[in-house]
């Protein structure tokens, strides 16, 4: 067929499938009987059988078998920190588009303003990009943002860039160590948002260092040489 | 479709008039992820059919009265590009390509997990650059990979597939003169793991036992176009990787 058994080591993983083999698989594949197995993200019970519902890595992980999807859109949770763009406003809300199939409803009073009613295009208008986190999603996809909480914000500047939803945690390493690296060499602010999106800010050639690494990360983001290259632009800049 | 008694469609040898045994498909080569702006998409040319589909979504549903409140609709878009055969078509949707846009996605529905994504859209968009008949079963078999490359949940693939009758013959994937000048057409989507057919439609007539040998020909057929679409979903990533996967 061509394709072979990936393991650990090759792909990016979280700590938690250490030792762990996985398959790539694509949907209707059978990956395991049902009896005694529970179905994880990515799986479908048929019958005696599990299948894959998505192209992506198989695995087991505490007898939950789940399928890590290579390609997926961004589905937004509650908790989810994200970077909206406003997209209309109304006398009291906004609308932002936060990258998913729906957009996110920012009420006034989960905004860190005090506005009155029909002046919300005051603070924020369209085209504006804001970092919020996600208060509410309910079974029909509406979601609520908030921008009340630590750090959460409209930017008003600095540059912002889009990554596919499984490089976000190659950007991020395990434990944020490759973001902590890439903060330090670029000299820049950065935030890596669940959707996706990320802002990098700072002095101009840090930005054009961080637009390197960004290139990087959607064009090998899922090669096993990422790592290696990653840390030669690392180098470089270092020794700069 | 009521046969065309002088036009020989069999040689003297029993095969067919390009060579092909009565239970031989044509050539079918698969490629997934062609095209960089759409969330995924397929190239599949089958015979000299050449098509290209792409998706996008899930996103929100517009017009809103076509949102559904409990799963995703699945917008498909058919269409023959004007120098896809040998008479020019008049470009724009038709009578035909509304049909089969229509038939595509009831057969794609009944695989996509639809419920995980109310009111949202899935758009599907099949252009057939080169028509060799069996279109609609080669838009089917292109929408079903492109779907699974853009990472939409599906509980099976979708092969689409014909079989048909010329010269009192049953004969699988008809070409073009075959289709023509045959009896009969019995195109079909078949899930390739359970058998499930999700589409059927039956051009001219068959006896029971006919349509039996359609059936096991459409089956056996499905199985092999299906270990094509998973070689061409799992090679994009595994030479990406470096062929180290």
């Amino acid at each position: 067929m061509g394709w072979r058994v990936a393991r650990n080591g090759d792909k990016e993983m979280s700590g938690a499938n250490e030792g762990a083999e996985l398959r790539l698989v694509t949907p209707g594949e059978a990956i395991g009987a049902s009896s005694g197995a529970r179905a994880g993200t990515g799986t479908l019970i048929m019958g005696d059988k599990l299948i894959a519902t998505r192209v992506g890595w198989a695995k087991e992980n505490n007898g939950v078998t789940s399928v890590d999807p290579i390609h997926a859109a961004y589905m937004p949770r509650s908790g989810d920190l994200v970077i909206g763009v406003v997209e209309s406003v109304r006398n009291n809300l906004w609308f932002a588009d936060v990258n998913g199939p729906f957009n996110g409803l920012l009420p006034m009073s989960l905004a860190p303003w005090k506005v009155e009613f029909g002046a919300a295009r005051e603070q924020m208008d369209i085209g504006d990009v804001m970092l919020a986190r996600v208060q509410e999603v309910d079974e029909a996809h509406n979601i609520v943002l908030t921008m009340k909480g630590v750090g959460l914000r409209r930017l008003k500047e600095g540059i912002m860039s889009e990554i596919s939803m499984n490089h976000i945690s190659r950007l991020r390493g395990d434990a944020d160590s490759t973001l902590r690296q890439l903060k330090e060499a670029s000299d820049c602010r950065i935030i890596v948002a669940e959707n996706g999106r990320v802002w990098v800010d700072g002095e101009t050639d840090g930005i054009a260092f961080m637009r390197t690494v960004l290139d990087l990360v959607r064009n090998e983001g899922h090669m096993a040489t990422f790592n290696a290259s990653l840390e030669a632009l690392i180098e470089n800049r270092r020794n700069a | 479709m009521g046969g065309y008694g002088d036009v020989k469609l069999l040689r003297e040898d029993g095969l067919r008039l390009d060579g092909r045994k009565v239970d031989e498909m044509r050539e079918v080569e698969i490629e997934a992820g062609i095209l960089p702006a759409a969330d995924g998409s397929a190239w599949v040319k089958h015979g000299l059919n050449v098509a290209v589909c792409a998706v996008y979504g899930p996103m929100e549903a517009h017009p809103r009265k076509i949102q559904r409140q409990d799963r995703a609709v699945i917008d498909v878009r058919y269409n023959m590009a004007p120098f896809s055969t040998s008479d020019r078509i008049r470009p724009g949707y038709n009578r035909r390509s509304r049909e089969i846009s229509k038939v595509t996605a009831e057969a794609l529905e009944s695989v996509v997990l639809v419920e995980r994504f109310p009111r949202s859209k899935i758009r599907v968009e099949i252009e057939i650059l080169a028509a060799e008949a069996g279109t609609r079963c080669v838009g089917i078999t292109a929408a079903a990979v492109a779907l699974a490359d853009a990472g939409i949940p599906m509980r099976d693939m979708i092969v689409g597939v014909a079989s048909g009758k010329i010269e009192d013959t049953v004969v699988l994937d008809l070409d073009k003169a075959e289709d023509n000048y045959g009896q009969a057409d019995l195109p079909m989507g078949i899930l390739p793991t359970t058998g499930e057919i999700a589409f059927l439609q039956m051009d001219g007539d068959l006896s029971v036992d006919e349509y039996n040998t359609c059936m096991e020909y459409n089956l056996k057929a499905a199985r092999e176009i299906h270990e094509l679409m998973v070689d061409a979903l799992k090679r994009r990533y595994v030479e990406k990787n470096g062929g180290e996967a």
